[in-house]
């Protein structure tokens, strides 16, 4: 599948602000045997005095703008083409969770992809009683861990309401699982705490979803913006898998993954901190269009 | 109890007679047969020499040293402030000799730790052999990923270590815990050092004590010598004023002769970290930082900081800044590695730790997680990535093996939670004597010590930061945790020891070095402390004119006191009350803006400052309406012209002063203008010529100049116009355009500042107008203008 991904952040602040500084994490990864990135190209407007492109620890690509000069407005607009092959669905025999502890603790790399990264607790996702309780309800003994990651993503998807407005970035997951509501982000960020809590690495994996379906098929939640799911390790041979809660499916060709991070802290698209007294708003458009 | 210095039963003084070491740990001051140490000698016999009147004055020296520095502990918590810095007057005593063992030892375990945190920033080799749980380090909250990778710009990520130790039951020094990622304690070892020093000077310079300014100069050198470029700067960076250790920061900062820094006061530009000061950004290049790695930059680590610096990773990823210790340091403060430093020393040096650690079982092996078990009623266990301080224990850690009610079977979670757990050996101290009720008791007694990387390598400091035992009942490591007191650490040569400050040695060429820069936060609060001691000045002047007119007015009132009483009522102070709480919240808004900016004051200034917040709080008790408030805004008015007066006379003559000044100056100009707008009219109250003579102070100049009763001419020509009233506008605005001409960028090429117009505006005004052009509106206008200065001086220097 080749998809022409066009994504639009706009920034506006209510004084002018100086001294502006963003981390953005917006572009493609490039993902051997899944996803590969044609061409792509990002513009900033105004022309920001410092640009760097750099990877980060997890791998991701990341760039890094500031801007001296004060200002009012930014514009964030990224074009990209990208040919999806593959899914992030489970092959191969996972273990069951006994295996699993086995399996990390015979762990001894601390390289991007380790799932030593993605159990402990993380900013965003931290324990939650209430959700380890949750979780734990249904575990059936002896299942494998890709079977758990299913069960709990289509779970938490039969219990929670998507609502746009219920909850802002800064929600915590225990408040929006209490609520029943959120959005993919509230999703990802309580699964992360759910499989955690059973001992399964878990990750927020941020990316873009096809706008419009196939013919015949339902349109997915989250197409509209930046989206997010979640990967879990299921094992050496298994490896990761990824979930998406919001829509109760595995990442199948539908699904572009931008950056891998422990919560949203460590992808979150726009990073930023500036000098100024005002407010600030932002809104963010994406088409993601199949072409061929 | 005997005075005098008579030898008693056992050979010792009277003053130890009946000391008595406890059983089963070595203690400091006597040997294990009972004699004095030789070290000691020197000051037990001074001691005992001096009658109990005189040691009691000897000791209120260093404890009133200590009151009039400032010296103290912020505490968290609702309800509590700093408190008294709790100094037990008697030092410990280490012979020399034994210090360079240690000094040896703590070198080498400082290049473990070194080689331990190049490894885990790097190629994480330790982790890959198996010398490291991996999962313990990927769940260390202080591994900061954003930092793998990065080599510090200056080749190490060590520069300044603290190391917790005692004296174990064997005798030998025994580590408790590594402090790596930014240690405080080494002004405080510093300030106990002048205290005891001001309680026993002669012994002091006669006892071949080392010093300790050689240490800290050494490690200024070496910071030195990591600048960049010879035109950078190196600073102290702060989390401010709130953090505990804030007095320290400040402390060293003048001490060392360094900038004192937050995050605000820095912003980074093309890779580099520059400070804004009110002459525009200047680079620095080398940060000792004093604020947790997390905190130091919102865009990468911590997102809700509002300590830091946006893009300082950026920097520090650039190589254009050294941070000391590097970001990301703190990662060995964790109580597990003291699990693993062991075999890491076999390891990587090939020979088992000169100095040993306290004896920690990570609790992830089956072997270890038994021996825990088995042992728990003599350890500490707890989380394994804790980064609290040694043996201090926390919530959820089990002491002695008795688990909280309700916490379930200690083998089950050891079980269950093994592999982030740790158990340590509550190792038994030596003890130190500590003076409490007049006499010597035997306390368990830790060390923090200092090293610090220099040119030549790891030096440590000749002394520390000593922590004593509230009580005897338990020699464990625990009890010094809580309460207790603290000492100051002397290392005894054999030989005499050469006399040593930080001020230049003679011989060494002398420089004068350019004044430092002024970070525009600080410049705004040194404005801003002007402008409060200035305006506190005056609500207690207005207070006294008040007050004193009470007595004598009738029940209905006067004209003269309505008006006082509503102008007064316009600015919040309350005259239901003898000493208006308005006047207190000003003094404490002057005392709030001068403790940031503390490393700029002398501890003289400071002490002043705090004597009249004491002040002004204890006169609220007691003082009521009428004479008795008059006399006390007297009291109040004498102390605050005392700051006033330590200021102006001693602090050197560079921008910082220069934005005090402005401030004082400009709030001066505006009371007397609004006072005279008011009372000095002819419309105004009978009475009201008078009331503004009095408030400016100005009595008797007016009586030898005019000769004649107060007329408005008389009154506005003294108090706004004469140019050698130290109390009129004229005067004030004088100082202020003086000032502003002096600041940086004033006159660019000939190009005045908006602030220099503005400035030489009022004061053309002013000198081309007569007393009767004065008027209400007039005297109006002109303090607005003076109020406008404000907003151009922040324009152009404080944002």
């Amino acid at each position: 599948m080749r998809y022409d991904i066009r994504l639009t952040i706009d920034y506006a602040f209510e004084t002018p602000a100086a001294g502006a500084r963003q981390i953005l994490h917006v572009m493609p990864l490039p993902i051997a045997g899944r996803q590969r990135l044609v061409a792509a190209h990002l513009s900033v407007e105004p022309q920001p005095s410092m640009r760097r492109d750099r990877v980060d620890f997890f791998g991701n690509a990341v760039t890094e703008l500031a801007f001296a000069e004060p200002h009012q407005d930014v514009v964030i607009a990224l074009a990209a083409r990208v040919e999806v092959s593959g899914s992030a669905a489970p092959v191969g025999p996972s273990p069951d969770l006994t295996w699993l502890m086995w399996a990390l603790r015979a762990e001894a790399d601390l390289g991007p992809r380790s799932p030593l990264h993605f159990l402990p607790a993380s900013p965003h996702a931290p324990p939650v009683a209430a959700i380890a309780a949750w979780a734990r309800a249904l575990c059936e003994p002896g299942r494998p861990v890709s079977d758990l990651v299913e069960i709990i993503g289509a779970a938490l998807h039969r219990t929670m309401r998507f609502d746009a407005s219920a909850t802002t970035v800064d929600t915590p997951a225990a408040e929006a699982f209490a609520a029943r509501h959120g959005v993919c982000q509230d999703f990802t960020h309580i699964m992360i705490v759910a499989l955690r809590s059973l001992g399964i690495p878990a990750g927020y994996v941020s990316g873009y979803l096809r706008t419009l379906p196939p013919p015949g098929r339902e349109r997915l939640e989250g197409a509209d913006a930046m989206h997010a799911w979640v990967s879990a390790w299921c094992g050496p041979d298994a490896g990761w898998v990824e979930y998406d809660p919001t829509n109760a499916v595995f990442a199948g060709t539908d699904h572009i993954v931008v950056a891998h991070g422990r919560d949203y802290a460590d992808l979150a698209p726009v990073r930023g901190a500036m000098r100024t007294s005002g407010g600030q708003t932002s809104s963010q458009a994406v088409d993601v269009i199949p072409v061929g | 109890m005997p005075v005098s210095a008579q030898a008693s039963a056992n050979g010792r003084p009277s003053i130890v007679a009946d000391y008595a070491a406890l059983p089963g740990v070595p203690d400091e001051l006597l040997a294990g047969d009972g004699s004095i140490r030789p070290v000691w000698s020197g000051l037990i016999e001074r001691l005992d020499r001096l009658g109990p009147e005189e040691r009691d004055r000897a000791f209120a020296r260093g404890a009133q040293y200590l009151r009039d520095a400032g010296v103290f502990v912020r505490q968290y918590g609702e309800g509590k402030s700093a408190r008294d810095w709790p100094l037990s007057p008697v030092p410990v005593i280490q012979p020399a000799a034994e210090w360079r063992v240690l000094a040896e030892g703590l070198a080498e375990r400082a290049d473990l730790l070194e080689a331990v945190v190049a490894d885990l920033y790097g190629e994480n080799r330790l982790v890959a052999q198996g010398h490291l749980p991996a999962g313990l380090v990927a769940s260390n909250p202080e591994w900061l990923r954003p930092l793998v990778g990065i080599r510090p710009a200056s080749g190490h990520f060590l520069h300044f270590l603290a190391f917790e130790i005692g004296r174990g039951p064997d005798g030998r020094w025994w580590v408790l815990g590594d402090r790596t990622q930014a240690p405080s304690g080494a002004g405080y070892a510093l300030e106990n050092r002048v205290a005891s020093t001001r309680s026993f000077p002669g012994l002091y310079a006669d006892s071949n004590i080392e010093r300790l300014a050689g240490f800290f100069r050494a490690f200024r050198d070496g910071l030195d010598a990591l600048r960049q470029d010879a035109g950078s700067r190196v600073g102290i960076l702060t989390p401010g004023p709130m953090n505990e250790t804030y007095f320290e920061h400040a402390y060293i900062a003048r001490y060392l002769g360094m900038m004192l820094l937050e995050g605000d006061d820095l912003v980074v530009e093309d890779g580099r970290v520059m400070v804004r000061t009110v002459s525009g950004p200047k680079p620095i290049s080398v940060l000792w930082r004093r604020l947790d790695a997390a905190w130091a930059d919102p865009l990468e680590l911590k997102a809700s900081s509002h300590l830091g610096t946006p893009g300082f990773l950026g920097a520090v990823r650039a190589g254009g800044v050294s941070v000391i210790n590097a970001l990301g340091a703190g990662v060995l403060e964790s109580r597990a590695f003291l699990a693993f430093l062991p075999k890491l020393s076999e390891v990587l040096h090939g020979r088992p730790l000169a100095i040993p650690n306290i004896a920690t079982w990570w609790c992830g092996g089956a072997a270890e997680r038994a021996h825990v078990r088995a042992n728990a009623h003599a350890m500490l266990i707890g989380a394994a990535n804790s980064t609290g301080l040694p043996l201090e224990p926390e919530a959820g850690d089990v002491l002695r093996g008795e688990m909280a009610a309700g916490g379930g079977d200690l083998g089950a979670w050891l079980e269950a939670q093994g592999r982030e757990l740790v158990g340590q050996e509550l190792v038994s101290l030596s003890t130190t004597p500590a003076w409490e009720n007049g006499r010597l008791m035997p306390r368990p007694m830790r060390v923090r010590v200092f090293m610090a990387r220099t040119r030549e390598g790891w030096q440590l400091m000749p002394g520390g930061l000593a922590r004593l035992a509230a009580s005897g009942h338990d020699p464990s490591a625990v009890s010094v945790s809580s309460g207790g007191s603290v000492a100051d650490v002397w290392v005894v040569s054999d030989a005499p020891v050469p006399g040593d400050s930080m001020l230049a040695q003679s011989g060494e060429a002398f420089v004068r070095a350019s004044p430092g820069l002024l970070p525009s936060r600080a410049a705004d609060n040194l404005f801003w402390l002007g402008r409060y001691v200035e305006r506190a000045e005056g609500q207690i002047r207005l207070t006294r004119a008040y007050m004193s007119r009470l007595p004598e007015t009738p029940a209905g009132g006067t004209p003269l006191m309505g008006a006082l009483g509503s102008w007064l009522d316009e600015r919040s102070l309350d005259m239901g009350q003898g000493v208006c709480p308005e006047i207190a919240r000003t003094i404490a808004m002057a005392v709030n803006s001068a403790s940031t900016v503390r490393d700029r004051f002398s501890v003289d200034a400071w002490a002043s400052l705090a004597d009249l917040e004491r002040t002004v709080a204890r006169l609220a008790d007691t003082v009521v309406p009428g004479e008795d408030a008059a006399s006390a805004m007297g009291v109040l008015l004498r102390k605050i012209t005392g700051f006033s007066g330590l200021v102006h006379e001693n602090m050197y003559r560079f921008s910082g002063w220069r934005f005090l000044t402005i401030g004082r100056a400009l709030e001066r100009a505006l009371f007397m203008a609004e006072l005279l707008a008011t009372f000095g009219e002819w419309t105004g109250p009978h009475g009201g010529f008078e009331l503004c003579v009095e408030v400016g102070d100005s009595v008797m100049t007016h009586r030898r100049r005019y000769s004649v009763t107060a007329s408005r001419d008389t009154v506005v020509d003294l108090l706004a116009l004469d140019p050698l009233n130290p109390r009129s506008v004229a005067f004030q605005v004088d100082e202020i355009r003086e000032q502003v001409s002096l600041l940086p960028g004033a006159n660019v090429n000939g190009q005045l500042s908006a602030l220099s117009r503005a400035v030489l505006r009022i004061h053309a005004d002013l000198s081309v107008l007569g007393p009767q052009d004065l008027d209400h509106a007039a005297l109006t206008a002109l303090s607005r203008s003076i109020g406008d200065l404000t907003h151009d001086l922040h324009a152009q220097y404080l944002d």
